[in-house]
């Protein structure tokens, strides 16, 4: 697209990931002009982010469908306003994009939590889905040490998937205890689809300690990480790493909801039966209607689309569907609920933001998510809060405010552009 | 396509693979990506784009994500940023 162009459509969805690919289909395929923008260079999102060799079948499925239905992918363009109704405006390499559209669809995905504990700033220190993107796109792992910690399933996936590049997974530490575990465990009863990846998990990570109880409480280096200390069921132990990867489960990425007024409940967007938010035109879909994994966000993705295209009898076989992907997102929460001793990792010198470098004693000092960003600049930085709000939210319970835009950092003539618009 | 490319890490010569992102660059140079406000080396943390600790100047452009940007040919990458 050229620079500052503008295009229209019947519906337009915002992120290519399974939820976003399963929308955009869905809404191509009865006729409708439909686009779906991501900041990415190509579709999958997160979870199916890689070369296509490796993708599993159910990506490419979706890929090959989302392609045969006729919708527009506009890729590594990233949404950051809407400057009036019914127009949203994207930052691209060459110029802004302007996106006209009757409905909408937010696919916008989760990204990882992150929590502060000392030397957690130390160069390769990294999300666990941080760390395996990475290695996706090409970082070499052969032979490197890793500690795989923090909580939820991801984390077994990034060990598994490690290893199978080479790298020795020295632990996987859990915080989550082996009885939550054990429930979850008897829940998969119920789903077994998840069974078998179980089993296939299982084989990928046989002889990797995995620790429940556990999690690093300190990482250690000079330039970069050297080693990690653990505290494994209350003992210390300490751990030579070249990597830690090292991520709290998953938060909902609603800040673009959240500009466009969508009512937010409980962290996660609010949504009807037809997966239609607080305002008429708009949908959601995904993790940011609660983190659900994959199977919700591709059911919740068709319904999204089929509804947004007038097609609600279709829509409406897909709910009993819906119904148990949810179920599965339910225990997904119950078994890697955050536990309080993690609100100790942090000392006071630790650093909270990472952006401004805001240590965790600066912040103690104030009461509010608000007061804290206008004294300290905590939150003020480039990621305007990305990592250290949810941090903050369980360390401290302090709660987000208000979104403005830009919802991302943009380029002065990209500003520029809006002001003109407006 | 050939399969390796040639570009610059802070000023030396570097040889990647072809369509590895800048940030693997970076690192296969066993360079940090920058200096945080109070002098701390920093490297990627999400790998998604959404961190910003990852940023790097390329060819003289400030605050590239080094993880959401392939590696070109003859490119130069400074991490002082």
């Amino acid at each position: 697209m050229d620079k500052n162009s503008a295009t229209s459509f019947d519906v337009l969805v915002v992120g290519a990931g399974p939820a976003g690919i399963a929308a955009a289909a869905r809404a191509a395929e009865y006729g409708l002009r439909v686009g779906v923008v991501d900041d990415n260079v190509a579709p999958g999102g997160q979870i199916w982010r890689g070369s296509t060799h490796e993708q599993s079948t159910k990506a490419k499925v979706w890929s090959d469908r989302l392609r045969a239905s006729g919708a527009s992918t506009l890729f590594g363009m990233r949404v950051f306003d809407q400057p009036s109704p019914n127009v949203l405006l994207a930052e691209q390499e060459s110029g802004v994009a302007e996106l006209h559209y009757g409905k909408l669809i937010l696919a916008t995905g989760a990204r990882e939590r992150f929590l502060p504990f000392p030397g957690w700033t130390l160069p390769n220190v990294m999300g666990a889905g941080g760390l395996q993107a990475l290695v996706k796109s090409g970082l070499p792992i052969e032979g490197k040490r890793v500690v795989v910690a923090g909580t939820g399933p991801l984390l077994l996936a990034v060990a598994a998937y490690l290893r199978k590049k080479g790298a020795k997974v020295r632990m996987i530490c859990e915080q989550s205890s082996w009885n939550r575990l054990a429930s979850f465990g008897v829940g998969l009863l119920r789903f077994p689809g998840k069974i078998s990846q179980a089993v296939v998990l299982r084989k990928d990570l046989s002889g990797i300690p995995i620790a429940t109880n556990s999690w690093v409480v300190q990482a250690d280096g000079s330039l970069k990480l050297e080693s990690v200390t653990i505290s494994r069921s209350g003992k210390r132990e300490r751990v030579a790493c070249d990597y830690l990867a090292c991520g709290f489960h998953l938060v909902p990425n609603i800040e673009l909801p959240m500009l466009l007024g969508c009512e937010i409940r409980d962290g996660n967007v609010k949504v009807d039966e037809f997966q239609q938010t607080s305002i008429s035109n708009m949908f959601c879909a995904g993790e940011p209607v609660g983190i659900g994994g994959v199977d919700a966000a591709l059911v919740e993705g068709q319904i999204a689309g089929l509804a947004a295209g007038g097609r609600t009898k279709e829509a409406r076989s897909l709910f009993s569907a819906r119904r148990k992907a949810r179920r599965f997102a339910s225990a997904l929460e119950r078994a890697f609920r955050l536990r309080a001793e993690l609100k100790q990792l942090p000392t006071l010198d630790t650093l909270v933001c990472r952006c401004e470098d805001v240590a965790y004693a600066r912040l103690q000092q104030h009461d509010s998510w608000r007061a804290a960003k206008l004294h300290t600049r905590c939150g003020m930085g480039p990621c305007q809060g990305r990592v250290c709000g949810p941090a903050t939210e369980f360390l401290l319970n302090w709660n987000p405010e208000s979104v403005r835009p830009p919802v991302f950092p943009v380029r002065v003539e990209s500003l520029a552009s809006t002001t003109a618009i407006r | 396509m050939p399969s390796q490319i040639v570009l610059r890490v802070n000023g030396v010569r570097v040889s990647v693979p072809t369509g590895v992102t800048v940030a693997v660059a970076t690192a296969m140079a066993e360079q940090a990506c920058r200096t945080s406000v109070s002098g701390e080396p920093r490297g990627p943390l999400c790998g998604m784009g959404i961190c910003f600790e990852c940023r790097v100047i390329i060819n003289g452009k400030a605050h590239c994500r080094s993880c959401q940007i392939v590696c070109e040919p003859g490119m130069d990458i400074r991490t002082n940023g």
